[in-house]
């Protein structure tokens, strides 16, 4: 009964104490990173590595997605008479939700997996000591700009994502299935308002990049310097982040949508 | 070179981003940037407005010519009012012009059509147009019919 509780003070403590690292992470990379001169040189290539390189995906699925919502909306809406709403359809869900969302999750897998795995390369064959003994802080050089990068890259590809996939809904609806263009396009922008949900949806794409990167960074820096380590600190970072951006995606649609 | 191929890929990015952006904003949002694009206000009271809302259709023959800007409740009649803006452009309605709101369908959106009349004289800004017809609210349809069923029998 005691080990019980010895135990659940633990796993306590120990979370506590990932939670405080992580913060300390965060705060101490992000505060002295104007102080850097030469930082960037290094934010582009972040943003290559972490931007460019998750293009193709982005764009290929957020293609895919809209022709498979055109699709679907037309099934369903056909049936009412309706399928010139296909538009506001399409595009209020790629707007609102799947475009950050499926673009957050798909961050997660190719650019988070890839930031721990590096950084927790570097921690096991101490290349993070190494630079910490010749006096170059690795929080700046190594975390930070992998932090900025992603803040940077994700709502930027959210919004390539979006506005791919209104173009597959409107390939598919309009070219394929042969709904009227001028009420495609009309419907859209009827019922999408600039300020209401493009913007929301742009909030939420900067919340899902600041805590991808974050939970990535932070499990590459914090994981065991072993090969074994590292792939825990690579599926660590998947879970988690797809995790903490499905759940802070359902807090944020309730604050921004759920007014009744 | 290779450090140049990257920073041009970055760039590209970071500009894919913005036209995305753009997109986004003007054609799937229809922001336009003429926000102050010339218009004039007239104001219409019905008696029910159904499921009219800001931002509707305001049109002519079909062809949209304003939007609703404004729905407030006159307090003196109890009757809804109605401002709305049209184009300049279209600055000829005669002030017997009469509004009537219509449905897109039978379920789709409500929406205001205006048909002209035949007088000398143009509608101004401010204006109120008279002549007008309330929205078709489905309920009360069926309710009048199941009345005069009812009567028909007695």
């Amino acid at each position: 009964m005691i080990s019980f509780f010895r135990r659940l003070g633990q796993t306590g403590l120990s979370i506590l104490e990932v939670f405080g690292r992580s913060g300390l992470i965060l705060v101490q990379s992000l505060i002295v990173w104007p102080s850097i001169r030469g930082g960037v040189p290094l934010l582009i290539q972040q943003l290559y590595s972490i931007g460019v390189l998750s293009l193709v995906i982005v764009v290929v699925s957020g293609l895919f997605i809209g022709m498979v919502l055109g699709l679907q909306g037309y099934t369903i809406l056909v049936a009412y008479g309706s399928e010139s709403a296909i538009g506001q359809m399409v595009a209020l869900t790629l707007v609102r939700e799947l475009g950050p969302v499926v673009t957050g999750l798909l961050f997660a897998g190719r650019a988070g997996s890839a930031l721990a795995a590096e950084i927790g390369l570097m921690k096991a064959t101490e290349q993070l000591s190494g630079m910490e003994m010749i006096g170059v802080d690795p929080l700046h050089r190594i975390v930070a700009p992998r932090l900025l990068a992603g803040f940077i890259s994700l709502p930027l590809l959210a919004m390539i994502f979006s506005a791919v996939g209104v173009w597959g809904g409107y390939l598919v609806g309009v070219d394929w299935l042969g709904v009227y263009e001028g009420s495609y396009w009309g419907n859209m922008q009827d019922a999408v308002s600039f300020s209401d949900d493009v913007v929301n949806g742009i909030i939420k794409s900067v919340v899902f990049g600041f805590v991808v990167s974050w939970i990535a960074v932070f499990q590459g820096y914090d994981c065991m310097p072993t090969s074994e380590g590292i792939g825990q600190a690579t599926t660590k970072t998947v879970v988690y982040s797809s995790l903490a951006v499905l759940g802070v995606d359902f807090i944020l649609t309730a604050v921004m949508f759920g007014s009744f | 070179m290779r450090i140049r191929t990257v920073e041009i890929s970055v760039g590209v990015f970071m500009l894919a981003g913005i036209l995305a952006l753009l997109v986004l904003a003007l054609q799937v949002s229809g922001l336009s940037f003429d926000n102050n694009r010339k218009s004039y206000s007239l104001y219409a009271k019905f008696d029910n407005i159904g499921s009219l809302a800001t931002r509707s259709k305001v049109t002519i023959a079909g062809v949209t010519v304003g939007r609703v800007t404004e729905i407030s409740l006159d307090n003196d009649e109890h009757m809804g009012l109605i401002k709305m803006e049209i184009d300049t452009d279209v600055s000829n309605l005669t002030t017997d012009t009469a509004a009537s709101i219509l449905t897109n369908g039978l379920l789709g959106e409500k929406y205001i059509g205006l048909s002209t009349g035949a007088d000398e004289e143009y509608l101004v800004d401010g204006d109120v147009i008279e002549d007008t017809q309330s929205a078709l609210v489905l309920e009360e349809l069926i309710g009048q019919f199941l009345f005069s069923e009812v009567n028909a029998e007695e």
